[in-house]
């Protein structure tokens, strides 16, 4: 029997690891039940256009009468245009799960980017890097967002922008802090005696040290990213065709039907919002708690 | 925006470590604050003139989107307001202004933004302060209770009910509880122009009308608090005192009141601050929500131009808000805590 190569070690312990962070997750109910969740949402979302009929989101194929109370034909009601409320929450979810997953893209991207440099570097970089990053941390983000998705052309790209731009200091602080553990380690100095360079050092060693905590941070970041989006939409900065749940509540207020009293319109959308964020905060949170071991004792 | 939960919604609150163990440490550290905090002010003060000058491209354009203008009077409008120099020399124009206390004027009121500022800051500084006030109560005594009988039912529901609040969007929270309460409570502004005039009535009308807004932003606030005391005193639950408090015979509520929580609150302190960008977020949506004719609403009402000058003036104005407060909870922060002095 041949001897395995190094690789195939290195990829049998990296399995291994992953099957005891699943372990570990498996027990938190939690997190459980945050999975679950999610994986229920993101599915009917992805597949929604095999599940249902799209032309029922067009006002002028609209079936209903404006307002109509929840009943057997529409579950939960039509809103002011004679459209059914379920189908346009539904629909809503890929807008604001896509928005909530690119606006975290961008603002993970950043917040590694920094840190690992500032803790790299160190230096006069680091110093810059970091009163950069404290500043855009007590800087009132919904302020900055309002500001630049006012001067961007208004749209989907404006708001994952001002939400990406505006949400990734605490990403960066907690990738530095973890950069800087990571690098203090033996076997960082025995690469730089081997000659490895910067970039060897931070793809090969750094980076993957990094990637499970930063994930668990990704899963925190979608939940922010979704309640930035859906109070941009609110406040009439997002795409009117693009309708997010945040963009249903703005046209639930703007027309009236909130006055008039169609709980059935203001409900739906909030509630999404909600177990969303619950869900990826939970789930996050639990694999948070498995990775960090600073964490697991509380 | 608002902080992820285990990170940021129990974000590090480690004391400041100060650097130096030399006499001078202390001056030093206030040095390095009080520069710090010089920096970001200008700082804020240079995104606003690149945000809202800059990146537009041609701000004339945005303010007159959609309206049918001829170039003639787009130029003038451009003379008028001084986007015809080089850039730079609008820069010194804008640094100049600010020095005076100048921040333009607005397009919509054709009023000084500095005066609008001035007229709208009372009722924010009142929303705000009393739901903080109220967060930050509600927020320790849930979370010590949770963290004294950790993992109890009391625990399991606060804990559960809290985040829940902090998951749904403050706007929709607002708009949900305007439609459940009904005509309870007024749904907008700040006092009933009916009111008979003395201090007893205008001040509970006020009340009344300040009910839900705060309400709304407590909902929001207060999770935090809840798990940051909850975490601080767990962590203090450990240490030794505690046991001794406990050897010598003290009844459990005062090992709790007298002992544990002091300490356990200081963080708390630092997260007040912290919040402070969380703070302006919700008061922006409340304020829209409940046409509550603060700061936030103010906001918004730029937003419809969009009125750049006022919103300029209003970025300006909250961002350095806030830096200042932080400012001030750092340097608090050397006074209640003797082991931040002592190093």
């Amino acid at each position: 029997m041949s001897t395995p190569s190094p690789t195939a070690i290195a990829w049998q312990r990296r399995r291994a690891a992953v099957g005891r962070v699943w372990q570990e997750f498996l027990s938190d109910r939690g997190g459980l039940f945050g999975l679950a969740a999610l994986s229920l949402i993101v599915a009917l979302a992805v597949f929604a256009p095999l599940l249902s009929d799209a032309s029922g989101l067009d006002p002028t194929h609209a079936t209903g009468r404006p307002l109509e109370a929840p009943s057997g034909h529409f579950l939960l009601g039509t809103d002011n245009l004679g459209r059914s409320v379920l189908l346009q929450v539904w629909w809503g979810a890929r807008i604001s799960l896509l928005v909530g997953v690119l606006a975290t893209l961008v603002s993970v991207g950043i917040g590694t980017l920094v840190g690992v440099a500032a803790a790299h570097f160190g230096g006069w970089t680091s110093a810059v890097l970091m009163r950069f990053t404290d500043f855009f941390l007590v800087l009132p983000s919904l302020v900055l967002a309002i500001a630049l998705s006012t001067v961007l052309n208004r749209g989907i790209f404006a708001i994952v922008l001002a939400v990406g731009v505006t949400s990734w200091p605490s990403t960066a602080r907690l990738v530095r802090a973890q950069t800087l553990a990571v690098e203090s380690r033996p076997y960082i100095e025995r690469a730089w005696a081997l000659g490895a360079g910067h970039v060897h050092v931070i793809i090969r060693h750094v980076l993957p040290a990094v990637a499970a905590l930063v994930f668990a941070n990704t899963t925190l970041t979608v939940a922010n990213s979704i309640i930035a989006e859906s109070t941009l939409s609110f406040l009439g900065l997002g795409d009117p065709n693009a309708a997010s749940w945040g963009e249903m509540l703005n046209a639930a207020l703007g027309s009236g039907a909130v006055t008039y009293g169609a709980w059935w319109y203001l409900l739906p959308p909030g509630l999404a919002i909600a177990l969303v964020v619950l869900a990826f905060m939970l789930a996050g949170r639990a694999l948070e708690t498995v990775l960090n071991p600073r964490l697991r004792e509380r | 925006m608002i902080g992820p939960v285990s990170t940021a919604l129990a974000p590090d609150l480690a004391p400041p470590t100060t650097p130096g163990g030399r006499g001078g440490g202390t001056v030093r550290h206030l040095a390095t604050k009080l520069g710090g905090a010089v920096v970001s002010l200008l700082m804020v003060i240079v995104l606003g003139f690149f945000l809202f000058r800059v990146l537009p491209g041609d701000p004339v354009k945005t303010i007159t989107r959609g309206a049918p203008v001829g170039p003639q009077q787009l130029a003038a409008l451009r003379h008028e307001l001084g986007l015809d120099k080089p850039i730079a020399a609008q820069f010194v124009d804008y640094l100049a202004q600010l020095a005076r206390g100048d921040l333009g004027e607005s397009y919509q009121f054709r009023v000084p933004v500095s005066t609008l500022i001035g007229e709208r800051i009372g009722p924010t500084v009142l929303l705000v302060g009393v739901a903080t006030a109220l967060a930050i109560l509600v927020g320790l005594w849930l979370g010590t209770r949770a963290a004294w009988r950790r993992g109890s039912r009391f625990d399991r529901i606060s804990t559960g009910v809290a985040l829940l609040l902090w998951s749904a969007p403050t706007f929709w929270l607002g708009l949900v509880l305007l439609t459940v309460t009904g005509n309870l409570f007024p749904s907008q502004g700040l006092i009933n122009p009916n009111t008979p005039a003395g201090f007893l009535p205008q001040t509970l009308d006020l009340l009344h009308h300040l009910t839900l807004p705060c309400l709304t932003l407590v909902a929001v606030l207060y999770a935090q608090y809840l798990l940051v005391m909850r975490s601080s005193l767990l962590e203090e639950m450990n240490a030794d005192y505690l046991v001794t408090a406990k050897a010598k015979g003290l009844r459990d509520d005062l090992v709790r009141r007298r002992h544990a929580v002091p300490n356990a609150m200081l963080p708390t302190v630092t997260l007040i601050f912290l919040n402070l960008g969380l703070v302006v977020s919700g008061a922006v949506t409340v304020e829209t929500v409940f046409s509550w004719p603060g700061l936030g609403l103010l906001t918004y009402q730029a937003l419809q131009g969009p009125d750049l000058p006022l919103l300029q003036g209003l970025f300006v104005v909250l961002a350095g808000a806030v830096l200042v407060m932080n400012l001030i909870a750092e340097l608090l922060y050397q006074v209640i805590d003797p082991r931040v002095r002592a190093t």
